[in-house]
């Protein structure tokens, strides 16, 4: 007897819930016309790094078109996970969802099949449907601008280079960074080492301290974290910072930063999708776009350098400077882009081999 | 090779202060799986101090302080409560870095005060500092690396040398013996899990103000978990700690040093786990008393059940 009661005490209660939820929903999504855009990030937005700049851009987004957004930081880069991220925003009236990590592309695209309403877009990653795109930025024509810092700065002709992963995102930095360097010194070299880190500040740091026992006098970064800029102020010697502008953790290291810079792309996007213009593809933009900068040069940035670094950024505008374009000899000293040719984004894309000038190797799997 | 040595035992001191931490604990009887949320409480409770107070020694003992605040969560739940440790443990895990991104969400990429920092920084000890070579590796470092030198010793004296340190080991290897020669298990188990504590909150203390010295979410990246496996490589004995602290540290940071295809990095970054494992192995074949864990490890006491 107790049981059924008790039984159907929870049945009400779960209708009665379930009906408050439902006719509140209706009202709210009559009630509100704004468009409701949802972030899912892979870091907490605190990591002063890469997701810190798309939420940089998010609240960009805000200010720019008025619409509404909402956030989930640090998701797992899991399927489930993300298909449940992604119908938690739905229920909340989003219809646009980006996706900021790689890993979320199989729970994207699992979950654009279901909604064919909503539209998504997934950065880094490949994948594209109807209703989902791809989006990314040439970071590489801003590690470029650094290099030329870097080269100009450099009395020991030995640059460090602290890197992730051995993966083609990281590799296309180093040797877009390195054609920088070269551009303006033909003797500097550029020694990388892998941390098979994201994430790990002390550790990084080490990596750059090792970098600067071996005599590098300039570091730079592939990671989310500030370390290796730590490392750098501490033995007195010059860095430049990644994702976004690193001057204020290492003043008297900090020369510049190459960093992200989402606004413009989803204040344009959102802006396609509201006005019924957006198609779905791959957009990989560039300095062109505003998506990628340079930080401003900061007081211990070598003098010469402004002049150099705004001229090339014109030219990179203006696209008569091509990164990728041959001649390119990898380390081996082999022609791997004849002179004259530019390397297709899709030979960019996959670029699995370090340029001649790097010092280090990709371990083979 | 000398600069390589000298980054060795920066790399290894904050194992070095967990492990310890750790030991006591384990000593104690308890087994504290929340080494990683008391070294995180501690580094941003000292960030934040030394932000705010401009103090060295204040940051410090911010540091030290928060780390006692969650040891003494989990000496509450495990020893007066009598909750399952492991899961306390854990659950002081989450905690500790729940809460030091809380506190530390607008302190990212934030950099320690200069004189802080100039406080903090190597100091050259006279004399010793001159030996050739050991000189410059062991003696040209900042004060907690000297504090854990001595600190490393104090312990294995106090374990070792002293009638308290002798109580301790009958309290983590029987509680009941202990107790019926009146010694007071519930107060022995609390003092040192909070020492324990406090040494976790220090090693995180020196990670944000000394190794790193900036802010930087989860800025412990699962040192913790390494102290805890750094316990059984030491056999619970502190001398051994500061060795196995000094050899997992170099060779966390010798991969960057000899990178050229001479040996994989990956092997380099999973050979710590694997001595650990190996070392396990010898000792469960060896079956010697000197390298076991406490009998009563892991387990609540309850007076009355006897």
């Amino acid at each position: 007897m107790k049981k059924i009661a008790v039984f159907l005490l929870c049945a009400v209660l779960i209708f009665t819930f379930a009906g408050c939820s439902n006719s509140s929903n209706t009202q709210s999504q009559k009630e509100d016309k704004k468009v409701k855009v949802g972030f899912i990030y892979v870091g907490p937005i605190g990591d002063g790094g890469y997701t810190y700049a798309h939420d940089q851009g998010r609240l960009y987004l805000e200010k720019e078109l008025g619409v509404e957004t909402i956030y989930k930081e640090s998701v797992k880069e899991d399927k489930a996970e993300v298909e449940k991220v992604v119908e938690d925003m739905i229920d909340q009236g989003a219809t646009i969802i980006f996706g900021t990590s790689f890993g979320f592309q199989e729970g994207l695209l699992s979950s654009a099949k279901k909604h064919p309403d909503i539209k998504f877009l997934h950065c880094s990653g490949y994948e594209t449907a109807e209703n989902m795109g791809q989006y990314f930025g040439k970071i590489e024509q801003m590690r470029y601008l650094t290099g030329i810092v870097a080269g100009l700065k450099t009395k020991t002709n030995k640059i460090g280079y602290v890197a992730a992963f051995p993966i083609p995102e990281v590799i296309r930095g180093i040797n877009a960074f390195t054609l920088g360097v070269k551009s303006v010194n033909k003797d500097a070299t550029v020694k990388v080492v892998w941390t098979n880190t994201w994430y790990d500040p002390a550790k990084e740091k080490d990596a750059a301290i090792a970098l600067i026992d071996d005599k590098c006098d300039v570091i730079t970064q592939h990671q989310d974290t500030a370390g290796p800029q730590q490392a750098a102020e501490s033995r007195g010697v010059f860095s430049i910072g990644y994702n976004s502008d690193m001057s204020k953790t290492a003043p008297k290291a900090n020369m510049t930063s190459a960093v992200w810079n989402w606004g413009p792309y989803y204040v344009k996007t959102v802006k396609e999708i509201m006005d019924g213009t957006w198609k779905s593809g791959k957009y990989w933009g560039g300095i062109e776009d505003g998506v990628v900068d340079i930080a401003p040069l900061t007081q211990v940035a070598p003098e010469n350098a402004k002049e150099a670094v705004e001229k090339a950024k014109e030219d990179i505008k203006s696209g008569k400077l091509v990164i990728f374009k041959g001649p390119i000899k990898d380390q081996t000293g082999a022609l791997k882009v004849e002179d004259g040719k530019t390397m297709t984004d899709d030979e960019v894309w996959n670029m699995d081999y370090f340029i001649e000038g790097v010092e280090g190797s990709i371990p083979k799997k | 090779m000398t600069s390589f040595l000298h980054a060795t035992i920066i790399a290894g001191t904050p194992l070095f202060l967990s492990t310890l931490g750790e030991i006591l604990n384990e000593k104690a009887g308890n087994l504290n799986l929340g080494v990683e949320g008391m070294m995180l409480m501690g580094a941003v409770a000292g960030f934040l101090a030394a932000k705010g107070t401009n103090n060295a020694f204040l940051a410090i003992l911010c540091s030290i302080l928060f780390g006692c605040i969650g040891a003494l969560i989990y000496a509450f739940l495990t020893i007066t409560l009598r909750a399952n440790q492991t899961v306390t443990g854990l659950a002081l895990t989450i905690f500790g870095s729940g809460i030091s991104s809380f506190i530390g969400q607008n302190l990212s990429g934030k950099v320690v005060p200069d004189r802080v920092k100039y406080f903090l920084s190597p100091i050259k000890l006279p004399l010793l500092g001159d030996i050739p070579f050991l000189g410059k590796v062991f003696f040209t470092q900042d004060i907690i690396v000297y504090f854990s030198y001595i600190l490393a010793f104090a312990a294995a004296f106090y374990f070792y040398k002293t009638r308290i340190g002798l109580n301790l080991k009958a309290v983590g290897e029987n509680p009941y013996a202990a107790d019926a020669v009146s010694i007071n298990v519930a107060l022995y188990k609390y003092v040192n899990i909070l020492a324990g504590g406090a040494l976790c909150g220090l090693s995180g203390g020196y990670l944000s103000l000394i190794y790193v010295p900036a802010w930087q979410n989860n800025i412990t990246s699962g040192r913790g978990w390494i102290a805890v496996a750094l316990v059984i490589f030491a056999a619970w004995n502190p001398c051994k700690a500061l060795l196995g602290a000094y050899l997992f540290g170099g060779l966390d940071i010798i991969g960057f040093r000899i990178q050229d295809g001479f040996i994989s990095k990956y092997f380099l970054d999973m050979l710590p786990y694997l001595v650990t494992i190996i070392i396990l192995t010898l000792f469960s074949f060896k079956r010697s008393k000197k390298n076991s864990p406490p009998k009563f490890l892991g387990l609540p006491y309850f007076r009355e059940e006897r």
